[in-house]
């Protein structure tokens, strides 16, 4: 590296130089406006009505859920309104050969890459059931320790590399997880090793209820990538088209061989953290809720697609239709589950059950079998 | 037939199976090149290439989460960890992750991952280096816990350990590395997980250890021989799942029984297996089971581990008392 010798380097002008860099991917304003020609992806009319579909139907299948968990009928459950353009247009770009690991909050872009959606419900049950993969599904179950998964993605990708695959590891946390010691861990294993990863931030402004301002002295999340010499993007979370052109872009790169890449998603959740008793108004204002609304990627994806003509009102309550009918049969079906054993659980300990497991095993099953 | 040190046959085994299973991967800090700061990969580079064998990062839980991640695309990792006194940071990778990949997937994954890494007191490394932390692995479910005592135990045990399909810690005395020279085979073999190994066979007294209490228990052994005492040694090599049945059939035989660890007392290896006999064999007992074990403060700074850690002359104290009842 050449040094500087005419003048002393300033780290404070550098620091600015390098924050004033990240400026935010937009695509489609607010008004659902396209504002940013370079970067439409220009998505064929089925694509764009397919991604409208799918953003309609989470945030049915969210609204089903929240009443689900308050009727009892439904467990641990993490809302997603507000955040379908970071989940759903991102993994719009991504393909099936291409392995998924979530947080917990990313339950609708597992069901879109394929994980049935009753067994989304028997995981939220706590039924063990719900997590057994499909074979050749590619993904994980949702992660509970933030940033575990980071550290993961970067393993599945060098995988990936080392199997010549053309694919590549998708991994996602939120503006919390990136203060987490895995997060710096997993986007400087997968750069040093050039490994095919994307790894999402979805700043969504809070972490719980600690708003992204205490996380960091960081100006945007995105800008983080540089330390670890990977490309970093900062992007509209709420713009479904920017979302997607972002992700479409990072998993080219990645398939070239070029190593991962870091985006943040600006968005926003409407509800609670979870729906285990957190109250957002302890520490959000409902003026930022409304704010925040406005920006919203359904509206303006809507207002985009209708004004192409390709969108209306009827199509979109097909959608709900179709939606509600799925969500109402995947109830049934989780509904008939087998009842789960302590004897289920200690099967699954081992592949090969060990002295300790087996004489608790004969325990089990002789109580569970009156 | 090779005479090798326990480290050596560690590397031939890790050699054996890189050869038998293309799957199988090494990595961790300074692994490469450098061949592990022990030299236990000394060569596996050159021979298998950067591609399965290489060197990360510095950093444990970015190692952990590696392991995890290439299991998942089909391979057999062998990480290790430079040190275990710095598991700490890689135990959510390890307890949390590993452990629960075939239980949380309601048994439709599995993490074949070996992970190996020194241990152990008594040859004066710096703070944080000869912990004995076993009890952190042994006490977390879905775990194996592996403890070599000799080389030909340690390339058998790690063939196994390898070859299995659930986590694997394979822990590695510091002492023992190369402390002692064994005919080991140069082929392939196993010596099944879960299963302890009778050093020595006695009638009065039953004396249980594991890693390098083996040795001082033997050395303990002679010395009560001396004095007309014939005391049986059972070396655990695997301290999860521990292996009931062989403890249980020596204690009935004996009718006493002690358990040597290295740990500190509260780190109760040592107090499960007492347990277990209580459990199994209480009618056989002629006297209490008694413990040897390091004292409950942190490990010690190098100058008075000779002091600290359990020796034979501790263990000849213990088993007169037991004897003796």
């Amino acid at each position: 590296m050449a040094a500087k010798k005419s003048q002393q380097f300033d780290p404070v002008e550098t620091l600015h130089a390098i924050e004033e860099k990240f400026e935010m991917v937009q695509v489609l304003n607010e008004e659902g406006e396209i504002v940013n020609e370079q970067a439409d992806p220009k998505l064929s009319d089925e694509e764009l009505q397919e991604l409208m579909s799918r953003m309609v139907y989470t945030r049915i299948l969210d609204q089903r859920s929240i009443s689900l968990n308050r009727q009892g009928r439904l467990g641990f459950y993490a809302p997603t309104a507000g955040q379908e353009a970071s989940q759903l247009a991102s993994h719009f770009a991504l393909k099936k050969e291409d392995f998924i690991l979530p947080g917990y909050r990313d339950v609708p872009q597992l069901i879109w890459h394929g994980w049935p959606l009753h067994q989304a419900f028997l995981f939220s049950r706590g039924h063990f059931m719900g997590n057994q993969m499909p074979e050749g599904l590619n993904i994980l179950p949702p992660q509970i320790i933030i940033g575990a998964q980071y550290i993961q993605a970067a393993g599945v990708a060098l995988g990936m590399q080392k199997r010549k695959k053309e694919a590549v590891a998708v991994t996602y946390t939120g503006d919390g997880g990136s203060s987490q010691g895995d997060f710096y861990e997993g986007i400087n294993f997968a750069g040093s090793f050039r490994a095919p990863a994307i790894f999402f931030v979805q700043n969504n402004q809070y972490a719980i209820s600690t708003p992204r301002e205490l996380q960091t002295s960081a100006k945007t999340i995105a800008q983080k990538a540089v330390a670890a010499g990977i490309p970093g993007v900062l992007v509209d979370g709420m713009d479904p088209l920017a979302v997607y052109s972002v992700t479409r872009d990072a998993r080219e790169r990645a398939i070239r061989g070029e190593g991962p890449t870091l985006i943040e998603t600006l968005c926003y959740r409407y509800g609670p953290h979870t729906m285990a008793g957190d109250d957002p108004t302890r520490y959000r204002t409902s003026d930022t809720d409304s704010e925040w609304e406005k920006k919203d990627p359904l509206i303006r994806f809507r207002k985009y697609l209708e004004a192409k003509g390709i969108w209306n009102e009827e199509k979109e309550n097909e959608v709900i239709e179709k939606a509600k009918e799925e969500i109402k049969a995947a109830v049934k079906k989780a509904d008939s589950a087998p009842k789960q054993t302590v004897t289920n659980l200690l099967e699954i300990m081992y592949e090969e059950v060990p002295f300790n497991v087996q004489e608790q095993l004969d325990i089990y099953k002789a109580k569970e079998s009156k | 037939m090779a005479q090798m040190t326990m480290v050596q046959a560690i590397t031939d085994a890790l050699k054996t199976e890189m050869q038998n299973d293309e799957n199988v991967l090494v990595f961790g800090e300074d692994v490469g090149n450098n061949g592990g700061v022990f030299r236990a990969t000394e060569g596996l580079q050159k021979e298998f290439g950067e591609d399965r064998v290489f060197d990360t990062p510095l950093a444990e839980s970015g190692i952990g989460g590696l392991a995890i991640g290439l299991a998942l695309q089909g391979f057999r990792p062998v990480p290790e960890i430079q040190f275990f006194g710095f598991v700490y940071e890689v135990m959510d990778s390890i307890s949390g992750q590993m452990a629960r990949m075939r239980f949380r997937s309601g048994g439709s994954l599995n993490a074949p991952i070996t992970l190996r890494s020194p241990f152990g007191g008594g040859v004066h490394t710096p703070e944080m280096h000869a912990d004995s932390l076993e009890l952190l692995m042994t006490s977390q479910p879905g775990l194996k816990v592996v403890v070599p005592s000799t080389p030909y135990d340690a390339k058998g045990l790690l063939i196994s350990a390898i070859r299995d399909n659930d986590p694997v810690i394979f822990l590695e005395h510091l002492k023992l590395y190369r402390s002692g020279r064994q005919e080991v085979p140069e082929e392939a073999y196993t010596i099944p997980l879960g299963k302890a190994d009778i050093k020595r066979e006695g009638k009065d007294l039953t004396i249980i250890a594991y890693g390098a209490m083996v040795q001082e228990s033997l050395k303990a052994a002679e010395e009560l021989e001396k004095e007309g005492y014939s005391a049986e040694v059972i070396d655990l090599r695997t301290i999860q799942p521990l292996d009931i049945e062989t403890i249980v059939a020596s204690v009935e035989k004996t009718g006493r029984a002690m358990v040597v660890q290295e740990a500190q007392k509260q780190a109760g290896i040592a107090a499960n297996v007492v347990a277990e006999i209580m459990d199994r064999a209480i009618l056989s007992l002629e006297a209490p089971v008694l413990r040897v074990a390091a004292p409950d403060s942190i490990f010690p700074f190098s100058q008075a581990e000779q002091v600290w850690l359990p020796n034979s002359k501790d263990i000849i104290e213990t088993a007169k008392k037991v004897l003796t009842f």
